[in-house]
């Protein structure tokens, strides 16, 4: 029990990280990974809405006719996502006012209604919880992993909360302004994919 | 009119919807690999941002802002948008067979489009009007088809061509598609 619960909980950080080995929900990884800040805020946010719309699928799980269950997921999504954004709003405003309007987006993330189908609806609360909280820290991670690439070599900083930088490139560095702006997302994490590839070998 | 012809370049060039705002891309890299499928899916999508912007429009005015439960928006806009596309899937298989057999199986996939929900939430938070709404809805929509049927076009070379194997496929479409951004940047000192 409790090794597959870990086994549940790990698979997310590697072995199905997304967006890198599930090729979903690429727009908030796209927009919002111009700073470390932003990506782990998202990560979090994110997170939390696939613990809670895990567990509470989960629990519902028998009762959702079959034919429904899409429009009953997006709605219990759309609720989690609700209470979030009025969090954000209530403590952490800087940071809702960046993120803007990818946090209702976090509704339409193919990731959450992905797991809601592919493992909530099939497994008990506890598993599901123990899936919601790997899947969702590994999207952290490659947000934060992705976000630290952009960050340094397209402003030569990295900011891990409340805009004061931790590192600093130095006065030497000229900004390679290209991977902040649009572009440098498809690119960067085109060649971080590549790179995972070459690492992990199925 | 001169207002609302910029504001349709701004949104088919500068601000495109997948290669500047990022939204989207899910189907951009899932239905790029062949040309036939890109223009079906671009259709699909025209055809249900113009009616989900303007319904989720008038949704937000008179009954969110009216009755003053805005933080309704989330869970309202997304239940509009899933019945206006099982709405539109079934009155096309009854009334336009020919159009529901070449945009079928992409109808049910716009649900999950963010650039659906997204085009509906930034027409809120820049307060247009309903005649602006309705052409940047278009504007955006036809964006979206355009930056989809030219990616589309690009990755039907590269198949052919000789890619290494750990970038091929969704690796080599993310570097194409970061080249074409690049090319949609130059857009910026249009308006």
């Amino acid at each position: 029990m409790a090794q597959s619960l870990v086994k549940e909980f790990t698979k997310g950080l590697w072995a199905e990280i997304p967006p890198f080995r599930l090729v979903l929900g690429l727009c908030p990884v796209l927009a919002v990974t111009k700073s470390v800040e932003n990506g782990i805020g998202m990560g979090i946010a994110t997170t939390f809405v696939l613990i809670f719309s895990n567990l509470l699928i989960s629990l519902l799980r028998n009762i959702i006719p079959s034919k429904v269950r899409i429009a009953c997921y997006v709605v219990i999504i759309a609720t989690f996502v609700t209470i979030v954004e009025l969090l954000m709003q209530a403590y952490t405003y800087e940071l809702f006012l960046k993120l803007g309007i990818f946090i209702p987006l976090i509704v339409v993330n193919c990731i959450v209604l992905g797991r809601a189908e592919a493992f909530a609806s099939k497994n008990g609360p506890i598993f599901s919880i123990a899936d919601g909280l790997g899947i969702g820290l590994g999207f952290t991670l490659s947000l934060a992993a992705l976000g630290s690439v952009r960050e340094l070599l397209g402003n030569g900083t990295l900011t891990i909360w409340d805009g004061l930088p931790v590192f600093h490139m130095g006065a030497n560095f000229l900004p390679f302004k290209f991977m902040v702006e649009a572009p440098g997302a498809f690119v960067g994490l085109g060649l971080m994919l590549c790179i995972m590839n070459l690492i992990g070998k199925k | 009119m001169g207002d609302l012809f910029v504001l349709a370049i701004s949104c088919i060039f500068i601000n495109n919807i997948l290669l500047a705002q990022f939204l989207g891309n899910c189907p951009f890299l899932g239905t790029s690999k062949k040309m036939e499928t890109a223009i079906g899916m671009a259709m699909a999508v025209i055809f249900v941002l113009v009616m989900a912007g303007l319904i989720t429009w008038i949704v937000d005015i008179y009954l969110l802002k009216a009755l003053n439960v805005e933080y309704l928006r989330t869970v309202s806009f997304i239940l509009v948008i899933a019945s206006l596309v099982q709405f539109v899937e079934m009155f096309l298989k009854k009334s336009i067979p020919g159009l529901y057999a070449g945009l079928g199986i992409f109808l049910p996939l716009i649900t999950t489009n963010c650039a659906v929900m997204g085009v509906c939430l930034i027409n809120i938070k820049e307060d247009y009007t309903f005649l602006q709404t309705a052409v940047s809805s278009f504007a955006y929509a036809v964006g979206f088809g355009l930056a989809l049927i030219l990616f589309a076009g690009v990755r039907e070379r590269i198949d052919i061509a000789r890619v290494p194997k750990c970038l091929q496929d969704t690796s080599i479409g993310l570097v194409t598609a970061g080249i074409i951004a690049l090319t949609f940047m130059s857009f910026k000192g249009m308006v």
